[in-house]
């Protein structure tokens, strides 16, 4: 069975991202360390006494070799010991576990709605290609791609939550709280990010079907007098699905960069607002931490569009 | 001379406009950048245009003043990345072997992880000051404008005519500079526009977020994140830099827009 050619790209595919998230994990620890910066003194401050300086270089076990420091650092993480921040002293993976799931739960509706909407839209606009439906449509994805994410956050605020009173401006969550009443809380911050991620994937959508249908078998589709709504769902749809999945995937990816700013602007306790506290606190375990967190769930959701592109071509689901 | 499309025109009046009002903001701003002149979030009036900011600041000045920043800041990280990205990528390109592999892999490892979150780690060692920002923004940005002008270069490097050089003996930099490089303006020209707007968008989200540029220095970004506990008593004032920023986006894009479709034509089409 582990012959079969799926098998084997698949793992290629997937031993790869492993290497990369390595290469990463050097690269973040990297920025942190080797830069000309000085932790201990960017932490301390211009006036810190060479004492202090001196302690808290050794706290931090700034002492040993950069190659050293990064292996603890990747040994610890490896074993689920995320280190403790600098600021409060507190255990990091304790405190991240509450608000990653709240990033993921914000993450997750997000792109329960965002995703079906793209492609109905896409497959609106393929289907009007350059009439009414299709130039607002575009229109509407151009003034969303020119704005960014805390802008769109803002004007949201101030009309639907100020103005109109229809959704709390802040998202609280708290323990105890009902999935309904979590996502009423959380409806404009999932409106957002929705929007923000919609125009890139429904004008990809449209530019893979509108590609398909110039196809032969589609003209053949046309001359036997099916509807266009029906060709373009039965016809040119299925075969660009691989484009498709691959642009919803880089859009998922791109929802932990709006997740970050999305969060700081509904002061929603999720792992971004967490992550830019701690940068402005200069509290580097933390920023490692969550930077590498990021980084993980950004190459894995790339990983997951290789290997379902490469599952829904059908050219290699059969071995010759 | 074919005609200019009248989004083209509207675009690039405005972003020349807010251009001008950058550079001249000294002369057109009707208040100090930093000068208190009234109350707090003062409605719009004859005296203050757009009212006045957390502090009591004329929202205006505050605007056109953090529009030098903004645009300032976004326009140098842009030539950074622009000329750090497109001479590695012809380079890259040119030369090939392993500076290829060892650059392409690098600028890879780079966009494997989001610009921001990678902006966030190095500025929460490094002393955010306006050249850091340039420099790491700049840094981050040139993996694309690297890729694309590798791509470009790619295809011209095997052409008739910079063989025609190599047997002439001209060195690798002739060859980029003088082959290479006006060949491949034209696509590189329309990708200018848009690296401009990531980087403005960039830098206001950096600010936004309190990493970017510092107060009392204004721009767009930072005039947000002053004014935006204001939204919950229903002022305004924190939209405006938004509006602002995103009416520059807009008209870059336009122009843009137009810039990409006109050389595409030209050469007959570089992807579809």
């Amino acid at each position: 069975m582990l012959r079969h050619p799926v098998l084997i790209l698949v793992a290629q595919r997937i031993a790869l991202g492993i290497l990369l998230l390595l290469a990463v994990s050097a690269l973040i620890f990297a920025g942190t360390q080797l830069l000309p910066g000085d932790v201990a003194q960017a932490i301390l401050g211009q006036s810190a006494t060479p004492t202090a300086l001196a302690n808290l270089r050794a706290q931090l076990g700034l002492d040993d070799p950069a190659y050293i420091r990064y292996f603890n650092w990747l040994w610890g993480i490896l074993h689920g010991d995320l280190g403790t921040a600098l600021t409060n002293g507190q255990d990091i993976a304790t405190s991240l576990g509450k608000r990653f799931g709240n990033t993921i739960f914000l993450a997750f509706w997000a792109a329960i709605i965002a995703v079906p909407t793209a492609i109905i839209l896409g497959l609106v606009a393929a289907r009007y290609a350059g009439r009414w439906p299709d130039k607002l449509i575009s229109g509407i994805t151009l003034a969303t791609i020119s704005l960014p994410e805390f802008v769109v956050g803002y004007i949201a605020m101030y009309f639907l939550a100020v103005k109109w009173r229809l959704f709390p401006s802040v998202s609280m969550v708290f323990d105890g709280m009902s999935v309904g009443e979590r996502l009423h809380a959380i409806a404009l911050p999932i409106l957002v990010l929705v929007l923000v991620v919609l125009a890139h994937m429904m004008r990809m959508t449209r530019a893979a079907i509108l590609n398909v249908m110039q196809s032969a078998y589609i003209e053949t589709a046309e001359l036997k007098g099916l509807r266009p709504a029906n060709i373009i769902v039965r016809h040119a749809f299925p075969n660009a699905i691989a484009p498709v999945v691959n642009v919803v995937m880089l859009n998922l990816a791109y929802l932990v960069v709006g997740v970050v700013v999305v969060e700081v602007v509904f002061v929603y306790p999720g792992m971004g607002q967490y992550l830019v506290d701690h940068v402005a606190k200069r509290d580097v375990p933390v920023v490692q931490a969550c930077g590498l967190i990021f980084a993980a769930v950004y190459i894995g959701l790339n990983i997951l569009a290789d290997v379902i592109s490469i599952l829904a071509n059908p050219r290699l689901r059969h071995p010759k | 001379m074919t005609r200019i499309p009248f989004s083209a025109l509207l675009g690039i009046a405005a972003t020349a406009l807010f251009f001008l009002s950058a550079i001249f903001a000294d002369l057109i701003a009707p208040y100090g950048m930093a000068e208190i002149v009234g109350g707090v979030w003062e409605p719009m009036s004859a005296k203050h245009w757009l009212g006045t900011d957390a502090i009591g600041r004329d929202l205006l000045s505050r605007i056109i003043f953090g529009g030098r920043t903004t645009i300032y800041v976004a326009t140098m990280a842009t030539i950074l990345s622009f000329t750090l990205g497109s001479v590695l990528g012809f380079t890259a390109a040119t030369i090939g072997g392993w500076v290829d592999q060892l650059l392409s892999r690098g600028v890879d490892l780079l966009m494997a992880i989001p610009s921001l979150i990678l902006a966030l780690v190095v500025l929460s060692v490094m002393p955010v000051t306006l050249t850091m920002l340039i420099l790491v923004m700049g840094i981050l940005d040139s993996t694309r404008v690297f890729r694309l002008s590798r791509a470009v270069a790619v295809d011209i490097a095997v052409m008739d005519f910079v063989e025609a050089a190599r047997l002439r003996g001209e060195g690798t930099r002739w060859i980029i500079f003088r082959e290479i490089l006006p060949n491949a303006l034209s696509p590189l020209v329309a990708e200018l526009g848009l690296r401009f707007i990531f980087a403005v968008l960039f830098i206001s989200t950096l600010s936004f977020l309190g990493l970017g540029v510092q107060p009392p220095l204004a721009d767009w970004g930072g005039i947000v994140k002053e004014n935006k506990e204001g939204l919950v008593y229903g002022v305004a004032a924190a939209l405006v830099p938004a509006i602002t920023i995103a009416v520059l986006a807009i008209s870059v894009n336009l122009v843009a827009d137009w810039v990409l479709n006109r050389t595409t034509s030209l050469k007959g089409g570089r992807g579809g």
